[in-house]
């Protein structure tokens, strides 16, 4: 159907939202990456030079570089454990009748509804505080002492917010796949003789891996930039336990005002979302042909 | 399974099942809860469940003092102001995009998906000095345009995966009947899209609602919504935990409830259709 003259008020039609798109992301993209090669210090304005790749190498051998890297692999791998393997559990388990299951599913999925600043201080203080939180008191009653969660595992008082918010996130999605699972297939297993565990890995496992990898790739994407978390609890800190890539160039930038270094590291962090990013075009541009 | 059920194990299964879910649930019932206590029973050891003097008094107190109208105004008007231009701008393009494809189409989608998967720290040093020089840091009209821009990738591919399930001879026929494009658009197409668009607004909400990296960036007072709010209760003098619990759950109830209303499309949305 498309003739000539449509296909050309096509064009016209989708070209504003290309153009805002380009010059939102693809002029500051380019700008950091010039950035990237000056001496560029906002607190030394006028001194700006070309100092080619020289940014690089101090970010990249940098050992608060290592540590942030470290950090940030440790948290996206860790949250997609979590979440993986507890939105499988929890898909199968709201997949089965249950008493009230409307309500119930609306529970656990209104933890990714949660602003993250909001997330982040009601777990840090309400829950984790080891004076008067939830935690310590369980603690108290199992007579353990109580975990100053902060200080001595802030790494994993991280892990454990964010996998918080973005479980429900793959329970949705894995529900909403487990929901499209052929009845019939299993029920025939079952006639077969194929047990419970059989069935699970076998047909149903199978089936969800679509869906597993469109979690594990929109996680990892998300989750390489978490941010909000750790601003407003650990400031990155202690030292820099709880440092990731982005707020490592966010102190870069905004706290010590080194452009080039901020931006050679924005530019690191592109890089490693983009490998993510590939994979995931990829999947989703051929499930657009079909 | 379902077949050979007992009434026995269905309850006992529903029993463990709402364990599990109140258990994931528990850290906002926990922060409801505590918004209604006295800062003092709010850190009392052993914690109080419901035997404590119930008070309103922390929703009184959170606006008195730091005025919380005008962050919650803030947050409506981002997240409104936001969804309402990216509507414009989405509903063109998909529509272009779902009815006048040309071979590039499929490459546009998939680049506009790439722009959303460039991590912000990648642009946040251009943006920030963009927005000092040209005097948009902590305008209202600043954040619109930059959650605009964040969440427009995610508008038009939900659009356009609703657009595309609209018949195109109904289309045709109001075109052989004389409509224009611009009636063809709003008389025919947007009535029939109307549950994809709302769905698609209420995710946008949601999105601008909860972001969290761009606001706390680019705002310090005039122009900072909720999410900036509550981090400013990070600061140790601000630690009263039921002021932070009453103005959280201010924060985060409409939003919950949109959410909850749009669980469906949001799996749509949030894997760019391809989980259904």
């Amino acid at each position: 159907m498309s003739t000539r003259a449509s296909t050309l008020t096509g064009r016209i039609m989708s070209a504003p939202s290309i153009i805002v798109l380009f010059l939102w992301m693809a002029v500051p993209l380019g700008m950091t990456i010039y950035f990237s090669f000056l001496r560029y210090n906002l607190l030394a304005p006028g001194t700006e030079e070309w100092i080619g790749t020289l940014n690089y190498e101090f970010f990249l051998t940098d050992p608060a570089f290592f540590a942030s890297l470290a950090n940030t692999l440790i948290l996206v791998g860790s949250v997609l454990v979590i979440t993986i393997v507890g939105g499988i559990l929890l898909g199968l388990m709201l997949d089965q009748p249950i008493f009230g299951r409307g309500i119930l599913r609306l529970l656990v999925i209104a933890p990714f509804f949660i602003m993250p600043t909001v997330n982040a201080l009601v777990w840090k203080n309400l829950l984790m505080d080891p004076v008067s939180g939830m935690f310590a008191w369980l603690a108290s009653l199992l007579g353990l002492p109580a975990i100053d969660w902060f200080t001595n595992a802030p790494l994993t008082s991280i892990i454990i917010m964010v996998a918080w918010q973005w479980l429900p996130f793959a329970v949705l999605i894995l529900l909403t796949a487990l929901q499209s699972l052929d009845r019939d297939q299993k029920e025939a297993a079952q006639m077969d003789g194929a047990g419970p565990l059989s069935i699970f890995f076998y047909i149903t496992l199978p089936h969800l891996s679509r869906a597993i990898t469109v979690v594990v790739l929109i996680e990892t994407i998300f989750l390489l930039t978490v941010f909000a978390e750790i601003f407003v609890t650990t400031g990155g800190g202690p030292g820099l336990a709880t440092t990731n890539i982005a707020f490592l160039v966010y102190t870069q930038a905004l706290l010590q005002f080194d452009v080039g270094g901020a931006s050679a590291g924005g530019i690191v962090a592109v890089i490693l979302a983009n490998i993510v990013a590939i994979f995931l075009i990829r999947l989703i541009g051929k499930n657009l042909d079909k | 399974m379902e077949k050979k059920q007992t009434p026995l194990s269905y309850l006992s299964f529903s029993a463990f099942a709402w364990v599990v879910g109140l258990l994931i649930f528990f850290p906002i019932f926990w922060m409801v809860l505590t918004s209604f206590k006295t800062e003092l029973e709010a850190v009392s050891i052993p914690p109080s469940f419901i035997s404590f003097d119930w008070t309103l008094e922390n929703y009184a107190e959170v606006q008195e003092r730091s005025n919380y109208f005008k962050f919650a105004m803030n947050s409506v008007i981002l997240a409104v102001g936001s969804t309402l231009v990216g509507l414009v701008f989405a509903v063109t393009c998909a529509w272009a995009m779902a009815f006048n494809p040309t071979k590039r189409t499929k490459d546009a989608l998939l680049w506009m998906l790439s722009t959303k998967m460039m991590p912000p720290v990648g642009v946040l040093v251009p943006i920030y000095l963009v927005f000092r020089d040209w005097g948009l840091l902590d305008t209202r009209f600043g954040l619109i345009m930059v959650l605009f821009l964040m969440n427009l990738p995610i508008m038009v591919w939900m659009l356009y995966t609703y657009f595309k399930e609209i018949p195109t001879d109904i289309l045709e026929a109001a075109r052989m009947d004389g409509a224009t494009l611009p009636k063809e658009i709003i008389f025919v197409l947007l009535p029939m899209a109307l549950p994809g668009i709302a769905s698609t607004m209420l995710l946008n909400v949601i999105l601008a609602w909860n972001e969290a990296f761009w606001t706390l960036n680019l705002t310090t007072s005039d122009a900072a919504p909720l999410t900036a709010f509550i981090a400013s209760y990070s600061s140790p003098e601000g630690l009263f935990w039921a002021k932070l619990s009453a103005a959280s759950t201010l924060a985060v109830a409409p939003i919950l409830v949109i959410g909850w209303f749009s669980q469906k499309q949001l799996v749509r949305g949030l894997t760019f259709g391809a989980v259904k």
